[in-house]
């Protein structure tokens, strides 16, 4: 190395020691930027790879040692899948170069560029992607609370309260009620509520076919509708019974001691009862700042940034993604397109215009798949629906075309998950 | 290059673009060349060459083979569950570079 180049080195080393308060936290030119990602599930995994893929230095911060998969959690639920088949470790995450910190992430500093985690260590970073999913509210329905949701789970964060609805579900007479509390827009997996009556369904039809089922539900429409209600008329008639919010379908409170759900017109009470509850963006985006009045983050539909902080980057189903759904597909899709932003501009390049694809599968039976698919580019600041694509399976289609989207489903779940995890 | 041209050009504005440049320098351009918009989206449901999968692998295919397939799944001359939904979604030039950047795939 020549003198000069020497001296070059150093005189730049100390540009950057002396911009590191108002700019950046860096010192060392060689060193690679150092990106931190918080939430190991879909988005967050996906996203920490494909960023260790471009070869940036890249740490994982997740609290739980397994991960427990929301897709096809609901068919736990109906007795056709061993939760197991829903659990992921991070072990090859961290094989592939990703550094993890199992440890909760408590505070950001958006000023000083610092994550904090709870033993009281901190991560620096030079741009930092949240994935936290979502947190349950348990302030928005009167008389739910956590204590509530052990006597009527939500089921809605996959793990402990997916096994405590299958002992309730199991444990139910035949000729029993189940009651479901379905959410207002928006909320994580918007046909997951209509799957997991249908499987649900499905159990009760094989095992306690006197039973009945009744969703309770806020809105007047929901995701898949047609598709759903035709089957259930088909493979559940007289089974189930939905009440859309026109009808009186609202829950407005629960009471947790006598299983009852509250509506505006009347109170229902189930033998088994399920409360799929309001939901915003995971805790540490609302101490970060990058959650809105409306509990969610807006963010940059190119590179996924943070309308709020800057260098903080928002994915998955915390994130507003405009049309986007809250999915697993979305939060995979987002993962590698927000990593790919990251690179462009720690390079110092202009990100280029993305195109994302979601597409959700949902089992009305155990091989009768439904799908909904949509394309998505940026447009006015929002992601939007390109024009004439998307749409959901079929009105009309053979049962071989429904068995065939249900092969497809296992088979996302697989080619996803081993993309992610394995 | 004199150390004092240096020390002159260390205003803040400078010191910033600098900072980046530095970044940019550590920063390795992806191994496989830049995906096109939409093209990471794909192996969500299609993965490696695995022997039995459901859904068909993409990586490493001609390219002319995927820009068929998607044509036709546009036009319905090629039967599909969702790939019809999906392909509407994609113009002939943006299909042309993802089957390219997806043939260019290990």
């Amino acid at each position: 190395m020549s003198q000069a180049l020497t001296r070059r080195t150093i005189l730049k080393t100390a540009a950057i020691g002396a911009a590191a308060a108002t700019f950046s936290r860096r010192t060392a030119a060689q060193t690679p930027p150092k990106v931190v990602v918080v939430g190991g599930g879909f988005g967050g995994a996906t996203c920490a790879r494909e960023l260790k893929r471009r070869g940036l230095a890249v740490t994982l911060v997740e609290a739980s040692a397994i991960y427990t998969a929301c897709p096809f959690s609901n068919a736990v639920l109906a007795g056709l899948r061993p939760i197991e088949a829903q659990q992921f470790k991070l072990d090859a995450v961290e094989k592939g170069g990703v550094d993890i910190a199992q440890k909760m992430a408590t505070g950001v500093d958006p000023q000083t560029r610092r994550v904090a985690l709870e033993d009281g260590s901190s991560l620096d970073y030079d741009r930092l992607v949240l994935s936290p999913g979502v947190d349950i509210r348990f302030d928005a329905l009167p008389g739910y609370d956590e204590a509530a949701a052990a006597i009527m789970p939500h089921a809605w964060k996959a793990g402990e309260q997916t096994l405590l609805l299958r002992r309730q579900l199991e444990a139910m007479d035949d000729g029993g009620t189940f009651v479901m509390a379905a959410p207002g827009n928006p909320f994580r997996c918007p046909p997951g509520p209509y799957e997991r009556a249908s499987l649900i369904a499905h159990y009760l039809k094989t095992h306690k076919p006197r039973s009945k089922l009744l969703i309770l539900d806020a809105k007047d429409s929901f995701s898949k509708q047609r598709l759903f209600q035709a089957a259930w008329q088909d493979f559940y008639p007289d089974m189930i019974e939905w009440v859309s919010l026109s009808t009186g379908g609202k829950v407005i409170e629960v009471d947790a001691k006598t299983k009852t759900l509250v509506t505006d017109f009347g109170r229902h009470t189930g033998d088994v009862v399920n409360v799929i509850p309001p939901q915003r963006a995971g805790r540490i985006a609302q101490v970060a700042g990058v959650a809105d009045r409306s509990g969610w983050c807006p963010i940059d539909p190119v590179t996924f940034e943070s309308r709020l902080q800057p260098n903080i980057h928002v994915i998955g189903d915390a994130s507003i993604a405009g049309g986007m759904p809250k999915s697993a597909f979305s939060a995979n899709a987002q993962g590698k397109v927000c990593a790919a932003a990251i690179a462009s501009l720690l390079r110092g390049e202009g990100p280029t215009e993305p195109k994302l694809i979601n597409t959700c599968y949902s089992l009305v039976a155990p091989d009768y798949g439904i799908s909904v698919a949509g394309v998505y580019s940026p447009r006015n600041g929002v992601l939007t629906d390109v024009e004439g694509a998307g749409g959901t399976s079929p009105v009309n289609a053979p049962p071989s075309f429904r068995a065939q989207e249900a092969v497809y489903a296992e088979a996302w779940f697989q080619t996803t998950t081993s993309e992610v995890y394995g | 290059m004199g150390r004092r041209r240096l020390a002159s050009a260390l205003t803040l504005g400078s010191m910033m673009s600098m900072a980046v440049t530095m970044m940019a320098e550590a920063v390795p351009a992806a191994a496989q060349g830049v995906a096109p918009p939409g093209a990471t989206a794909c192996s969500g449901c299609h993965g490696p060459v695995a022997p039995g999968a459901a859904i068909a692998p993409l990586h490493g295919r001609p390219s002319e083979e995927i820009v068929a397939a998607m044509q036709d799944f546009r036009t319905g001359q090629r039967p599909a569950t969702v790939m019809d939904r999906i392909a509407k979604g994609f113009t002939d030039e943006e299909t042309r570079a993802i089957a390219s950047w997806l043939s260019q795939q290990p």
